[in-house]
């Protein structure tokens, strides 16, 4: 028995050995190969907006640009600068900013505190609701947006931060719904019977017992949060009009039109619009992953 | 003395009778908001889609029951979109389940630098859409675009090709627009599977002679299978939703070439004022997704790995 132990595996493994050098250098070249994929075209919208008009409209292209200038990215965030469109890009920086935390707050408030209840509370359709809820979030905004339209025109709210915030906290909410549920399933309930013991009410123990416990889950719903609403267009396109109320993908989408041949004027709206959720990407990195495979991975 | 008071507590019912109030407060400001953005609109959209309703002639809406649905339903124009969102669809939603798979199974690798490529894996899907879009439209750019650049400096092709230009081309394009961008997603999620698959039956598998391919394919892939699914149907979801990348890339177009179900809609809407119509075909998009969240959150029960 330990003739064949030892004696099997010896051949094998010089044979394998070989094989497994080509291997790992084939893994390496396929890790280089995507890093490339992934890289490139994200480099090239970098490239393109320092790029001066004369460096992007050169044939043959030559990838590095001659006479790098920031002047385009400083217009369109904090240099001086008189051009409409620029400002009303900035305006829109703006409005992003405004309605995105809004939601963001909002959604976190009352989606974390109807999460708790349904995480922990009994109560008739308990389950039934939530997916109900789940589901609302994933209706397409092309079936909501035509009543939205006219009830919004009717309280008078077209053009304003308000109706998006308020559109916006409507799939936000049962998002946060659905991870904060999760997120609190995964606690003990011993936490909450403590805290009960001790003499907390319901609220009580949430908000003094299982909320500072669930801060990483918190915040990385609130993260995924942000980044859904920074990324939303469809509604903003039909309910803003001018920058009173105008967001980034709206702005840029407008861009398109006015700038259609200054290239690099579209690369550098393009890159400032996902500046903020690439850096907070990869700031939170661990976060985010953690919230969008609980989401979607556990039941 | 604590712990006596703790089996107290769990014998006598834990907690105070009346929570159903407590519950019912508690989900009331979130439900509230749900109902007015999402369950109202619903079912406004239902009415609205009952209506002829024509911007030209907004004094004069008639009631016409289902005639908006049989309009849209005999119509070239809601087949031809459908078609063009199937096509869309299983390929992006393919080759994202791919290229993902593949790309977890890379990141899963004892390789030392891996860590690298687990870094960076998520700037594609960091990207908003829109900012996407602009970046592929200008990549794909006939004239001074990089991919043609790329493309005739390496020699690989001979001539620069109207990429976004061309109507049996366009799609394509667009659909690798969606695949760079949501390809991350679909890896992220299959490499948290793959991190839970035991070890123990594979090294049992191997014990009995199995080769590396049968290992994958019968213990590997049928453990993750149940995520594989959930990637599947939220991939194919969002691709019948896609909306922000196809506007922003082509508007529809060449030639109507790139118009799936919800730029058809829009353009229904907006463009040729007909909102009886754009109801109708919103609300038929929304029972497709309802179908499909259906599926999802019926994966999502059956309890898949967690």
């Amino acid at each position: 028995m330990t003739a064949t132990t030892t004696a099997q595996p010896r051949p094998r493994r010089h044979k394998s050995s070989v094989s497994a050098t080509a291997l790992r250098a084939g893994l390496y070249l396929a890790m280089v190969v995507t890093l490339i994929c992934i890289l490139a075209p994200f480099l090239w919208l970098i490239i393109s907006s320092i790029s001066s008009q004369a460096d992007l409209i050169t044939l043959p292209l030559s990838w590095i640009p001659q006479h790098p200038t920031l002047s385009r990215l400083a217009a369109l965030t904090v240099g001086s600068t008189t051009d409409d469109s620029a400002l009303g890009f900035r305006a829109a920086l703006g409005n992003s900013i405004v309605v995105v935390t809004a939601t963001t707050a909002i959604a976190m408030v009352t989606g974390t505190v109807a999460a708790y209840a349904f995480a922990r509370l009994h109560f008739w359709g308990r389950n039934r609701l939530v997916f109900v809820f789940l589901a609302t979030y994933m209706l397409p905004p092309i079936a909501l947006i035509l009543p939205l339209y006219e009830f919004l025109s009717g309280f008078g709210l077209l053009d304003t931060r308000i109706a998006l915030i308020a559109v916006y906290s409507g799939f936000v909410t049962p998002f946060v719904i659905w991870l904060m549920r999760g997120y609190f399933e995964g606690i003990s309930t011993d936490l909450d019977d403590a805290a009960r013991v001790d003499g907390c009410s319901r609220l009580g123990a949430l908000w003094r017992v299982i909320l500072p416990v669930s801060l990483p889950g918190l915040f990385s719903t609130a993260v995924l949060a942000f980044l859904l609403c920074w990324d939303e267009f469809f509604y903003a396109l039909i309910l803003t009009q001018t920058s009173a109320s105008q967001t980034l993908p709206v702005a840029i989408n407008d861009f398109i039109g006015r700038h259609s041949t200054d290239f690099g004027m579209l690369a550098a709206g393009g890159l400032i619009a996902a500046l903020p959720p690439v850096l907070i990407a990869f700031i939170c990195q661990r976060y985010i992953v953690s919230g969008l495979t609980a989401g979607s991975v556990k039941g | 003395m604590q712990l006596f008071a703790r089996r107290q507590l769990r014998l006598t019912g834990r907690w105070p009778k009346g929570e159903k109030w407590l519950a019912g407060a508690m989900i009331a400001p979130a439900a509230l908001v749900i109902f007015l953005v999402a369950a109202v609109p619903l079912v406004g959209v239902l009415w609205m889609s009952l209506f002829h309703h024509v911007l030209i002639n907004p004094n004069n809406q008639p009631f016409v029951g289902v005639q908006n649905y049989i309009t849209q339903l005999t119509s070239q124009g809601f087949w031809a979109a459908a078609e063009r969102s199937l096509l869309f669809t299983v390929a992006s939603t393919g080759i994202e389940l791919i290229l993902g798979l593949g790309l977890a199974l890379l990141m899963n690798q004892p390789l030392r630098l891996r860590w690298i490529l687990r870094g960076l894996v998520i700037l594609p899907w960091a990207l908003p859409g829109v900012s996407n879009a602009l970046m592929w439209r200008w990549i794909d750019q006939a004239q001074y675009g990089a991919l043609n650049a790329l493309l005739t400096q390496t020699g690989i092709a001979s001539s620069y090709i109207n990429w976004l230009g061309d109507p049996h081309i366009a799609i394509y394009m667009v659909v690798l627009a969606d695949v760079y961008k949501n390809t991350p997603l679909v890896a992220l999620l299959l490499l948290a599977a793959l991190q839970t698959v035991p070890k123990e039956p594979i090294e049992a598998a191997r014990v009995d002679g199995a080769g590396s391919f049968q290992c994958f394919r019968y213990i590997t892939l049928a453990w993750i299978k149940p995520v594989i699914l959930i990637a599947l149907v939220l991939r194919t979801m969002d691709a019948f939703k896609v909306f922000d990348t196809i506007w922003i890339m082509t508007r529809g177009g060449p030639a109507n070439s790139t118009q799936t179900i919800a730029i058809y809609a829009y353009q229904t809407a907006y463009e040729s004022f007909n909102f009886g119509g754009g109801a109708a075909l919103g609300y038929l998009i929304a029972l497709l997704i309802v179908g499909l969240a259906a599926i999802y959150i019926r994966l999502l029960r059956g309890g898949p790995v967690t």
